[in-house]
């Protein structure tokens, strides 16, 4: 008896690891695709495309394309740019945003249904369709910078940054976080005489780490992807991000082999911060367990 | 300017130029090639020829991706944020010129009376652009593919006719030897749709635009000639002589691997053909009743309406046009310089380079493409129209709808001026 | 919980107000400007003035006409015939096109048509591809929506096992996430290709090669499926992790006490795990139909709104109008229109998974 329910229990184990396997196979195609053909050169890279060579490092391998992209364009200095913008914008969104849903969710306060309303209905508005109106004010903002008084934000850091700080999605995903949270928590704090202040660091912000997660994964993505923003506001190399840094790369004859080089590059820092997020929050949330 | 600045520029110490006296006067300016190390560097060689040939003006060049160009050079207009010189390509220059952006050049016109008609950009009577080098398309082959199908070789004096192109087209289908027997490159989306293929329908005897008014494209576009264009076109798909969706990949290596018997492409591609096969052939584009045709106008430096120093960005221009750089452009990248002087100059296009056959197909053949500010839009429209014919789309509804579209926004701009 | 302990305006304002503001200078007033220009004539680049226009340009976008064409007839009044007997209609280009007597029909397209009685009726609209871009928007959304919320679900019921090594598995079915809907996109163009591409050939290969090669993009039949199918498996992803996220908040004292009532497992998700999810549910179905409303980066990567306007959608619409064909004020107006309808659908939405009292 015993030894057929472990045999058993045995079989269950290798099918839901099979099961588990097929699906990573799914997902992960494309990416060993990307990756391997960033070490063949471009002909036989194009050759290969259609069958199982397109996933094994055969024929000419060689880091050839790695090197023609960094001669091509400076990477080190796009992935330095979006790096900082991202991780600028995404630490100023998760503190500001966490704070705005605080005070909609625990906070009583008049205006507050407007406000929240009227940042929720922002949710639909996709940033492509109002690119030109933006345009137009940044370039005309000031600034309070090292050389003084300064007007227009072309060609500058902040102006990837400030506009992007604030999103209706980010306070959307903290409000519903904070609506699961026990309100008798927030209550019993205030009672015992701490400030709004201590109640937001000491008592809601501990319990949030599955939402500044996902939220921080997703203002990255936003950020590190953008393309037509930075395209429009600025002109000049040294600000440039990753995205409009991938237009180097396709000129008229494609080079593809350093094409597949520049994407494995620049997939690598948002891969590193996924699983950096997966260390910190994701897994060390299943064992508090903090809702119920 | 922020430390990050700062630190940026530091890591970017590639592309600028420097040794300039402190007297001088700095130009900007934006260029397209961003990624092209060849043109890039040629270019910085010629501003820093042009910096220490003179003390009163300094040129600092900004390198931008092609396809982002465009796009760049508007929002900074909107901005307020032009430099002092652009370049611009041809077609899209008086568009630029109409809505202010650019002002005319201070460069005598003697000076570029050699150059090929393609590169000067005049408007309004008046010259706004000027390039170094002009690029023209040509119908690839090899001399044994057309032994080998019982063809004749077409020359500049006697082009195919459109018989003789579609005899071609069917003898190498039949053959079975190639999987498809003509390579448009309809892989490549954009500007390459009007400027590659609206020389057939000019070729059939229709337009894009009404030349003689420029107001409307009633008749030409959608005319009974425009019609029979558009049927020859989407015969070419129909009749499986061709692809309605390329892979990019087969645009950039199926030729050269013998995929196609035949391939409409430019002469930038040339090079790289000349290196596969020992009998390459770039034959003139075939008569379909309207004289041969091909597309005029390539990239162009102008200088912008906001300059304060037009005077400096003039001149910086005319120093690029000495014969020595339209010769290191033409070296470095293919290209056909703009002077016959400066052709004779170069390893492809002397007499008897490998290349020389362009020089003559951009003499004899090139039509630029509608001057008028209208293009911008209306090349957009008609490259919607022939892919949606590609597609099967019917004939004369398409070229209909293209024309509301193209003369819709005519109208809306107040018929841009004329 | 409006009691004297939560109630205080000077900590709300000064919490939320960096947000607020944030967002009104950067989203509400270039929408608002937005709103402006969509009653407006004005261009992208153009030294014309600035000239307002009412409602024309929702008119130029949003204009219908239904047609039903009479057969032609000879000067007696029959009806004239083809040689297979059908009666004869006249081409709809020569009643839409500088036909005085159909003002109303003028520059106007056949949308799609069917047969009313014994005519052909057509329903036209001013600008065929815009009405295409709705459909298309829809049918993205329609699809995407649930699917995606559907496999997302799915995975994170299948990740969220204690198993040696399921840390990897997450992270492996999370990195479609985080590589570029542009860089997925180029690489799914290698996938789709019509003649050498991978899905071709897998599918010959499964099939011995009885199934016939496919254009995936290239087919106005499959364009739109295919970039469906990519766009849930590079997104699906995300989903999965804010699901797992709720899964993980649902307290374990639950399941144990469900575990000694000897639930089945149906029952354990049906009473246990599912009303846990409940913002959960909420937030990802919201999230997930803003996304797919906005859908861009994919077209403009993969199809450009082809084959014969089959991927076209409304972002892409107001894209094209706004950048390519410089009409910023036609752009915006797509923009107004699109909020509108978005607008409409939330509100049906919050009020189809509101709070049951």
């Amino acid at each position: 008896m015993a030894t057929i329910a472990s045999d058993n229990r045995g079989l269950r184990l290798a099918v839901r690891y099979a099961v588990l396997i097929l699906i990573a196979v799914i997902f992960i195609f494309p990416l060993i695709f990307m990756v391997m053909s960033s070490f063949k050169p471009d002909q036989q890279l194009l050759n290969d495309t259609g069958s199982f060579a397109a996933f094994l490092p055969v024929g000419d391998i060689s880091l050839d394309n790695y090197a023609d992209a960094f001669k091509r364009a400076p990477v080190g200095l796009f992935i330095f740019n979006s790096v900082l913008v991202t991780g600028v914008t995404v630490i100023l969104s998760l503190l500001i945003c966490s704070a705005a849903a605080f005070a909609f969710v625990f906070v009583d306060w008049r205006g507050r249904e407007l406000v929240l309303t009227a940042i929720l209905a922002t949710l639909i508005v996709p940033f492509e369709t109002i690119a030109i109106p933006l345009l137009l004010i940044a370039s005309k903002l000031p600034w309070l910078g090292f050389d003084g008084l300064t007007f227009g934000w072309l060609n500058s850091y902040q102006v990837q940054i400030v506009p992007f700080i604030a999103d209706g999605l980010t306070i959307f995903l903290f409000v519903q976080y904070f609506k699961d949270l026990p309100g008798e928590l927030i209550e019993a704090a205030r009672v015992e005489g701490a400030s709004w202040g201590q109640v937001y660091r000491k008592v809601v912000m501990p319990l949030a780490g599955p939402v500044l997660a996902t939220a921080a994964i997703l203002k990255f993505l936003v950020m590190y992807n953008q393309y037509l923003w930075p395209l429009m506001v600025v002109q000049q190399e040294g600000y440039r991000p990753v995205m409009v840094g991938l237009q180097y790369f396709f000129q008229l004859n494609r080079a593809w082999g350093e094409i597949m080089a520049y994407l494995s590059l620049i997939t690598v820092p948002v891969l590193a911060f996924y699983l950096f997020l997966q260390r910190a929050f994701i897994a060390s949330i299943a064992s508090t367990g903090v809702k119920g | 300017m922020s430390k990050f600045g700062t630190f940026a520029g530091i890591l970017l110490a590639t592309t600028l130029s420097s040794g300039a006296a402190f007297a001088q006067t700095t130009l900007s300016m934006w260029y397209h090639g961003a990624g092209s190390e060849q043109e890039v560097s040629i270019l910085n060689q010629i501003t820093a020829d042009f910096n220490a040939s003179q003390s009163d003006w300094k040129v600092e060049l900004q390198a931008f991706p092609q396809a982002a160009y465009n796009d760049s050079i508007v929002a900074g207009a909107l901005a307020g944020n032009l430099p002092d010189i652009v370049d611009v390509d041809g077609p899209v220059m008086p568009n630029w010129a109409w809505a202010g952006y650019l002002q005319p050049l201070q460069i005598d016109e003697t000076k570029i009376a050699s150059f090929l008609p393609g590169t000067k950009g005049m408007w309004d009577g008046k010259l706004y652009s000027i390039g170094l080098w002009d690029a023209a398309i040509s119908l690839v082959t090899r001399q044994s593919i057309l032994d080998e199908l019982g063809l004749r070789t077409p020359t500049l004096e006697q082009p195919w006719t459109k018989d003789e192109f579609m005899d071609a087209l069917s003898k190498a289908k039949a053959s079975g030897k190639f999987e498809y027997a003509l390579d448009l490159g309809t892989a490549w989306t954009g500007e390459w749709y009007p400027y590659a293929f609206s020389p057939f329908l000019q070729s059939f005897g229709g337009d894009i635009i009404d030349r003689s008014t420029y107001k409307t494209a009633e008749g030409v576009l959608n005319g009974d000639k425009a019609v029979e264009f558009g049927t020859w076109w989407q015969s070419l798909f129909t009749d499986g002589y061709a692809e309605a969706t390329q892979d990019p990949a087969a645009r950039d290596a199926g030729f050269n691997s013998g995929k196609y018997a035949f391939s409409w492409n430019g002469n930038w591609a040339a090079l790289g053909t000349l290196a596969a096969f020992d009998d390459v052939l770039f034959l003139p584009a075939p008569d379909f009743g309207n004289g041969p045709k091909i597309g005029a106008a390539s990239w162009q430096f102008g200088v912008s309406a906001k300059s304060a120093h037009p005077d400096g960005a003039s001149k910086f221009i005319e120093f690029a046009l000495q014969d020595k750089y339209l010769a290191a452009y033409s070296n470095g990248i293919g290209l056909i310089p703009a002077t016959a002087s400066a052709a004779a100059m170069t390893e492809n296009y002397k007499e008897g380079g490998k290349l020389a056959v362009f020089y003559g197909l951009s003499e004899k053949q090139a039509l630029v493409r509608p001057v008028t500010p209208s293009y911008v839009v209306a090349a957009k429209v008609f490259e919607k129209a022939l892919a949606d014919i590609a597609k099967g789309a019917p004939v004369a509804d398409t070229l209909d709808a293209a024309v509301d579209e193209i003369d819709a926004d005519i109208e809306k701009n107040g018929d841009y001026g004329f | 919980m409006a009691s004297k302990f939560t109630r205080s305006n000077r900590v709300g304002w000064l919490m939320a107000g960096p947000a607020a503001l944030l967002i009104a200078v950067f989203v509400v007033l270039p929408f608002i400007f937005a709103i402006g220009l969509s009653f407006t004539n004005q261009r992208l680049i153009s030294p014309n003035p600035t000239e307002f226009v009412g409602l024309a340009n929702y008119e130029q976008l949003l204009g219908i006409g239904v047609l039903t064409l009479e057969p032609e007839r000879d000067a007696a009044g029959a009806v004239l015939r083809d040689a297979d007997g059908a009666p004869k209609y006249p081409t709809l280009r020569s009643v839409t096109r500088n036909n005085p007597d159909f003002p109303q029909f003028a520059g106007m397209r056949e949308w799609f048509s069917f047969q009313l009685g014994e005519h052909p009726t057509y329903v036209l609209a001013r600008d065929v591809v815009f009405m295409k871009a709705i459909v298309n928007t829809f049918i993205f959304v329609i699809v995407v929506a649930p699917v995606q919320a559907g496999l997302a679900l799915g995975l994170a019921l299948l990740i969220n096992q204690r198993l040696k090594g399921i840390n990897l598995f997450r992270a492996i079915y999370f990195m479609p996430v985080v590589v570029s809907i542009v860089v997925v996109s180029l690489l799914w163009r290698f996938i789709y290709d019509g003649s050498s591409g991978l899905l071709n050939n897998l599918l010959a290969a499964l099939s011995f090669g009885a199934l016939p090669r496919i254009d995936w993009l290239g087919e106005p039949s499959t364009a739109l499926g295919a970039i469906i199918a990519m766009s849930i498996w590079q997104a699906v992803g995300f989903h999965m992790v804010i699901w797992l996220s709720g899964l993980q908040t649902i307290s374990p004292t639950l399941y144990e006490a469900a575990a000694i009532e000897g639930s089945s497992k149906w029952q354990v998700f049906r009473y246990v795990t599912w009303p846990g999810l409940r913002n959960t549910a909420v937030l990802i179905l919201i999230v997930i139909t803003m996304q797919a409303f906005a859908l861009f980066s994919q077209i403009d990567v993969m199809t450009g709104g082809g084959p014969l306007d089959s991927t076209q959608t409304i972002v892409f619409q107001a894209v094209e109008r706004g950048y390519g064909k410089q009409d910023i004020s036609g752009g915006s107006t797509i923009s107004v229109i699109l909020f509108v309808i978005v607008f409409s659908i939330s509100l049906i939405q919050r009020y189809l998974t509101r709070e049951k009292q």
